[in-house]
């Protein structure tokens, strides 16, 4: 009886583990190597060769883009974070109870619609013949129409609304559990508001902003659609470097080694975010 | 300061407002591309010109509504056939690779786990890209080496399902894993003394008992698939998917259209979210 139980268990193993195995070798290990690898080819020359690479040092645009994508996706995070911890507060500590149920869902709404749909609503409002100018022109504020999409700013704000909410909703999670019994007794104690946040809010929400922070920062790092559509030409994204290789030019070999860049980028930053922390990615996702 | 302290009203009306500001950025863009759906006029904004029906039902000669939009409607129908297969692929392993990550121990569990949830820090461009590559290379392999020729290697509808289900089965397994974690295992253990074996208790305990979160995980990916852009976008061949067909009429300017087609969206996709939040509070 036992023996026969123990068989029928590693066959179960099996069914579990070849699928599972087949899913992250062919999809997830030998793709990433495939493209480490093109990245160091050339098309037309056989053999090894670090001229992807070099060309993305001795080129300014290509640098200079990596580093504005990278500081532009850092600053958007930390924007987020500071929208999203009053929003969570409120939603969580301050609304009456019965309030705060439906505000969960108005907040989770609009991340269930596609990106390019947000996209295209700020488009129709911002552009030089949308909305909002025409209710200003009509108004007599403007006197003639002004441009608001394809700079920096818009761009930014873009950022900061499309990944919002990945922000919010772990915040929430973990702002849920804190007793209230903890403020209360700073309060009694006679803290301050800022203390209360700095020394018991901050601290207790650590792992759900640290979870938000990696969720927002990758996605911002790797959009393409927000930085395209509403920074315009100006917006020297660095997913869009990559895409022109790749469908445009058809640099296999230099989209390849861009792409294994940004790969480095995202999984450095993330670590800095995670030893900053003390946190272990393990605990921070789920 | 919270629900329960004293909070002067100036604290009160300030965070309220703030808060009113938020919820209005939220949706502004959301309810005018909506309105602007029933506007007649030819392009998506202002003035109004009255409402109308045409974006939805028009016939030509000058309005076509998303009805009659062939172009539109064939690649809605190609994203409902992606986002169904890879609903289904993902939905299946993922159940497997809860069960491999929470009831089977073997050696390097905690590397495999590892490279699990590593999709969901990789940007999807990148996953994208990478697939790509790799699938051009085992094309050109299988040439060269057994000269047949494979279609699924080329960009197209396979490339999408599976660049797509590479990253959401994570997604769906990470999902089915926490429910999983609240199971009571002696359920099983008893079972197994009533004579059931591995798969009677799994099918009629464990994966009863999780049916919530695979039903769940199955609309995470079904929504996550039917909107994904940065990886598809790489992968599409000449039948393009409803975000890519979207995308390309947003940047060269486009009729209400679109309006239409994202008022459809709005309202299906916001039904689909509330029903799954009521039925995930129900169940659990």
């Amino acid at each position: 009886m036992t023996t026969s139980k123990k068989k029928t268990i590693k066959w179960g193993f099996f069914i579990f583990f070849i699928p599972v195995f087949l899913w992250l070798s062919l999809l997830i290990i030998l793709p990433q190597l495939e493209l480490l690898r093109l990245s160091f080819m050339s098309t037309g020359k056989p053999g090894f060769t670090f001229k992807n690479y070099l060309a993305f040092f001795r080129e300014p645009i290509y640098w200079l883009t990596f580093v504005r994508t990278a500081m532009y996706s850092i600053l958007v995070t930390f924007i987020v974070m500071a929208i999203a911890l009053p929003v969570s507060f409120y939603i969580t500590k301050i609304a009456r109870v019965k309030a705060s149920g439906f505000l969960m869902v108005l907040l989770l709404v609009p991340f269930w619609v596609s990106e390019l749909i947000r996209v295209y609503g700020w488009m129709i409002l911002l552009r030089e013949s949308g909305v909002i100018n025409q209710v200003l022109v009509n108004l007599g504020l403007f006197k003639q129409p002004v441009e608001m999409l394809y700079n920096d700013a818009t761009m930014i704000m873009g950022l900061v609304y499309t990944s919002m909410l990945f922000m919010v909703i772990p915040i929430i999670g973990v702002m849920e559990s804190l007793d209230d019994s903890l403020i209360e007794a700073a309060y009694d104690l006679g803290a301050k508001k800022i203390t209360i946040w700095r020394t018991i809010i901050i601290p207790y929400c650590m792992s759900g902003i640290i979870s938000g922070a990696i969720i927002v920062f990758m996605l911002v790092l790797g959009s393409y659609l927000t930085p395209n559509l509403m920074g315009g030409k100006n917006s020297l994204w660095f997913t869009e470097q990559i895409y022109n290789q790749i469908i445009i030019y058809f640099n296999w070999n230099q989209g390849a080694a861009f792409g294994f860049l940004l790969l480095i980028l995202s999984s450095l930053i993330i670590w800095v975010f995670l030893k900053i922390s003390g946190q272990d990615l393990k605990k921070v996702i789920k | 300061m919270i629900r329960s302290l004293p909070r002067s009203t100036a604290y009160n009306t300030g965070f309220k407002t703030f808060i009113i500001l938020y919820f209005t950025f939220l949706f502004a863009p959301l309810i005018v591309t909506m309105i602007l759906a029933f506007n007649n006029s030819m392009f998506p904004s202002l003035p109004w010109g009255g409402f109308t029906l045409d974006w939805f039902f028009g016939n030509g000669p000058k309005k076509y509504g998303i009805f009659h939009d062939q172009n539109n409607l064939r690649s809605i129908v190609t994203s409902f056939k992606v986002a169904l297969s890879v609903m289904t692929l993902s939905t299946v392993v993922g159940t497997l690779a809860a069960f491999l990550f929470e009831q089977e121990d073997f050696r390097f569990k905690g590397a495999l786990y590892f490279l699990m949830i590593a999709p969901l820090v990789i940007p999807g461009v990148i996953l994208g890209i990478s697939l790509l590559l790799f699938a051009n290379s085992m094309g050109t392999f299988f040439e060269n080496i057994f000269h047949v020729y494979l279609k699924g290697f080329n960009p197209g509808f396979w490339l999408v399902v599976f660049g797509q289900f590479s990253f959401i089965t994570t997604i769906v397994t990470l999902v089915i894993i926490a429910r999983l974690r609240k199971f009571d295992r002696s359920l099983e253990e008893a079972a197994y003394n009533l004579g059931a074996n591995r798969f009677e208790v799994m099918w009629f305990i464990t994966l009863k008992y999780l049916r919530p979160a695979i039903v769940g995980g199955a609309a995470i990916a079904f929504l996550m698939s039917f909107e994904n852009f940065n990886t598809t976008v790489f992968l599409v061949g000449s039948q393009s998917t409803l975000p890519i067909n979207l995308y390309l009429q947003v940047r060269d300017g486009s009729t209400p259209v679109i309006n239409a087609i994202s008022f459809l969206l709005i309202v299906g996709t916001s039904m689909f979210a509330v029903a799954n939040l009521y039925a995930g509070k129900k169940k659990t």
